[in-house]
């Protein structure tokens, strides 16, 4: 008994002194003002011990260079900024366990050698990049070698890139080979590319605002099992790009205005695996581009006034296409060749002109999604001058009477007659966004 | 001269077919305005429908009153009057009445519900339509004496123009598909003046963005005002090779 007493006295004097050594590393605050200690950020993070805050003032530093080489968070409070005067990186995290939170980060030069960014995370984990802001630079948020991340909240607005050269801009957030990411709640705009993925697996992109960049609002490549839900994609020079991946999730996300002559709502390349659910694809010029992509479930999405809503090339198999909506669209689905085992089945066509007899609410004849026309264009390019003409039309009729040229396999055979009606949240989304 | 043009122009609106087809353009356009909401999908269709009717209507109508004024010619024949001016002002009376009938039909339209540059350009293509068209059915009927004939003749110039061109020319980049086509196209398109004034059109609506790397390539030789310049001259010039070519005929030729 005595024995048992003398047992519990010990572990709580152990728990008490792990208690207080906690809170001795975990307590100090460092205060980084004009008038405190410390007023500049990289005197406080020197000083720092492992597991103490560096707490910026509002008010506008002029550093760079800023390294974190240990356990630390640093806090922004009332808007402090950080100008790195086009002189090279702002932070550099280089420990684990790290957290920026709520600093306003500008002014970092192109850099073609060293691809300088605002924030760089280098082979560390753990590390937490919440609501900064970052204007004005080359690369935003640059993470290498980084696993279990999180980045959440942040604005990046680089610069208007009209008439701008690719190789001139870097991209907002950028990650290279970090598995378990969480990139959530951000507004992106004004780079080459909003976020780009590269070797990312098992990670999460979700509520994003990707907007006004060069080149793609989304891109990602080698990067399996990731789940996108939520974002918005709007106005990138070529929308979304997707390549050589598997197992990916796209939800809810909304593609829309990329309008151009080499731009696309989403493009797939080599994609298979995956789901394509819920999503809106509005004013494309290409909805949905795939190429090589096999066994991607695509349900539930809406295509609304798009040139191409989905330009299906003949290297995909076995995709399925179910309960979509096809609205005003230029071609509904065009194709270059004859694609096999691809399935198409209960969409709602609004070009589709047949009749339900027995009142099931399906179509009885079945719909050819692809026109005559739109294989002409696809074969011979330059022949899309004659859009519109009246030559065009009347063979695009004659075809869908008399089917010989259009492929077999590529047809509905249970096209709604009313629009599908399918729960979605995203409007609610928006009125939150 | 202008006795002459003032004749024909009033013995042509007084005559109820172009009152019928000014009120034809106008329902059609203030249709299809209030149609969609859009007036670029407004422009859109109705550049589909002048492009069809428009040239049709001219040349059938302008075959059958050159027909139908050769009594009225051949008197003016047997005045002091140099020919040349008769056909000219034939021409223009004709010209005039049915291109102020597209501008009333389609123009006023344009102008309250779509107001823009590319309406200007619908409504310009639409009057050098019709003046092309009716110096067509001009040449058509100064080649034979037989109404019949002649009517027959025009009808196959729109047919020809309308549909079959652009079947032979997409027969022609179907065969071709082989090589680099984008600058052939641009020249073939010239070749037709429904094409061109399409394109015209076209290229300055929201859809130019999916015609890819051609319509890149003809936004940059059109798309400039110099470009637009040379595209309208090219009409000019269809309107002027027929007019001059049935000109000299007529002048020539035993009546």
């Amino acid at each position: 008994m005595r024995d048992l007493s003398k047992h519990i006295i010990f572990i709580l004097a152990t728990l008490v002194l792990l208690l207080l050594g906690n809170s001795v590393t975990y307590g100090s605050t460092l205060k980084v003002c004009k008038t405190c200690t410390y007023t500049s950020v990289k005197q406080a993070v020197a000083k720092a011990k492992p597991g103490d805050t560096v707490l910026i003032e509002g008010g506008e530093y002029k550093e760079h260079g800023i390294e974190v080489n240990k356990p630390i968070t640093i806090l922004g409070r009332n808007y402090p900024v950080i100008d790195g005067n086009y002189k090279g990186q702002i932070i550099t995290i280089t420990s684990d366990n790290v957290t920026v939170e709520g600093l306003t980060l500008k002014n970092i030069g192109t850099s073609y050698t060293r691809d300088d960014a605002a924030i760089r995370v280098i082979e560390r984990s753990n590390i937490r990049i919440l609501n900064n802001t970052i204007l004005n630079t080359y690369f935003g948020i640059y993470l290498q070698n980084s696993d279990n991340c999180v980045i959440k909240g942040n604005v990046v607005t680089g610069q208007d890139v009209k008439g701008l050269n690719e190789s001139a801009l870097g991209n907002a957030i950028h990650l290279w080979y970090c598995d378990n990411a969480v990139i959530s709640n951000n507004k992106l705009q004004g780079h080459r590319d909003g976020i780009y993925l590269e070797f990312v697996k098992d990670s999460e992109v979700k509520n994003n605002l990707s907007e006004n960049n060069l080149r793609y609002g989304l891109h990602f490549m080698f990067s399996d099992r990731n789940v996108y839900t939520h974002n918005t994609f709007r106005m990138n020079g070529a929308g979304v790009a997707v390549m050589y991946t598997r197992d990916i999730r796209m939800e809810h996300n909304t593609f829309e205005n990329n309008w151009g002559a080499a731009a696309y709502g989403l493009l797939l390349k080599d994609i298979s695996s995956s789901i394509i659910h819920n999503n809106t694809f509005r004013q494309n010029t290409t909805g949905i581009y795939m190429e090589s992509s096999s066994r991607l479930d695509i349900k539930h999405n809406e295509f609304d006034k798009n040139g191409w809503a989905v330009r299906l090339l003949s290297s995909c198999i076995q995709d399925t296409f179910r309960l979509n909506n096809f609205t005003s669209n230029s071609f509904d689905v065009s194709t270059n060749g004859t694609p096999t085992m691809n399935h198409f089945e209960n969409n709602y066509w609004d070009k589709y002109s047949g009749y339900d007899l027995d009142k099931d609410k399906v179509g009885d004849v079945p719909y050819r999604p692809v026109s005559l026309y739109s294989m002409l264009v696809e074969k011979v390019p330059p022949s899309i001058m004659f859009m519109r003409s009246f030559m065009v039309d009347m063979m695009d009729n004659i075809e869908k009477v008399l089917p010989s040229f259009i492929p077999e396999n590529l047809v509905d055979e249970q096209p709604m007659m009313r629009k599908n009606n399918y729960d979605n949240d995203r409007k609610l989304t928006k009125v939150v966004r | 001269m202008n006795k002459i043009i003032k004749y024909v122009f009033y013995d042509i609106v007084r005559n109820k077919i172009v009152l019928a087809y000014t009120l034809f353009l106008l329902l059609l356009s203030i249709g299809l305005f209030n149609l969609g909401g859009n007036p670029d999908k407004a422009i859109l269709s109705l550049l589909n429908l002048v492009l069809l009717t428009v040239p049709l209507i001219s040349i059938i109508f302008a075959t059958t009153h050159f027909y139908n004024s050769y009594e009225f010619m051949e008197l003016l024949v047997a005045q002091p009057i140099n020919r040349k001016k008769i056909f000219m002002s034939e021409y223009l009376g004709v010209a005039c009445s049915l291109s102020g009938a597209f501008v009333l039909g389609v123009g006023l339209p344009v102008l309250f519900f779509g107001a823009s540059l590319t309406g200007l350009y619908l409504v310009l293509t639409g009057v050098f339509i019709t003046f092309i068209f009716v110096a067509m059915a001009f040449l058509a009927s100064v080649i034979t004496r037989d109404k019949a004939k002649g009517i027959g003749i025009a009808l196959l110039l729109w047919f020809y123009f309308a549909l079959i061109y652009d079947g032979i020319v997409l027969f022609i980049l179907y065969s071709f598909s082989d090589y680099p086509l984008e600058n052939a196209t641009l020249a073939l398109t010239a070749l037709n003046p429904i094409d061109l004034g399409r394109i015209i059109v076209l290229l300055n609506l929201d859809v130019s963005a999916l015609m890819g790397y051609t319509g890149a390539l003809y936004k940059s030789i059109l798309g400039s005002l110099w470009g637009v310049g040379l595209a309208f001259g090219l009409l000019l010039l269809w309107v002027l090779v027929p007019y001059f070519t049935s000109r000299r005929i007529f002048s020539k030729r035993d009546l």
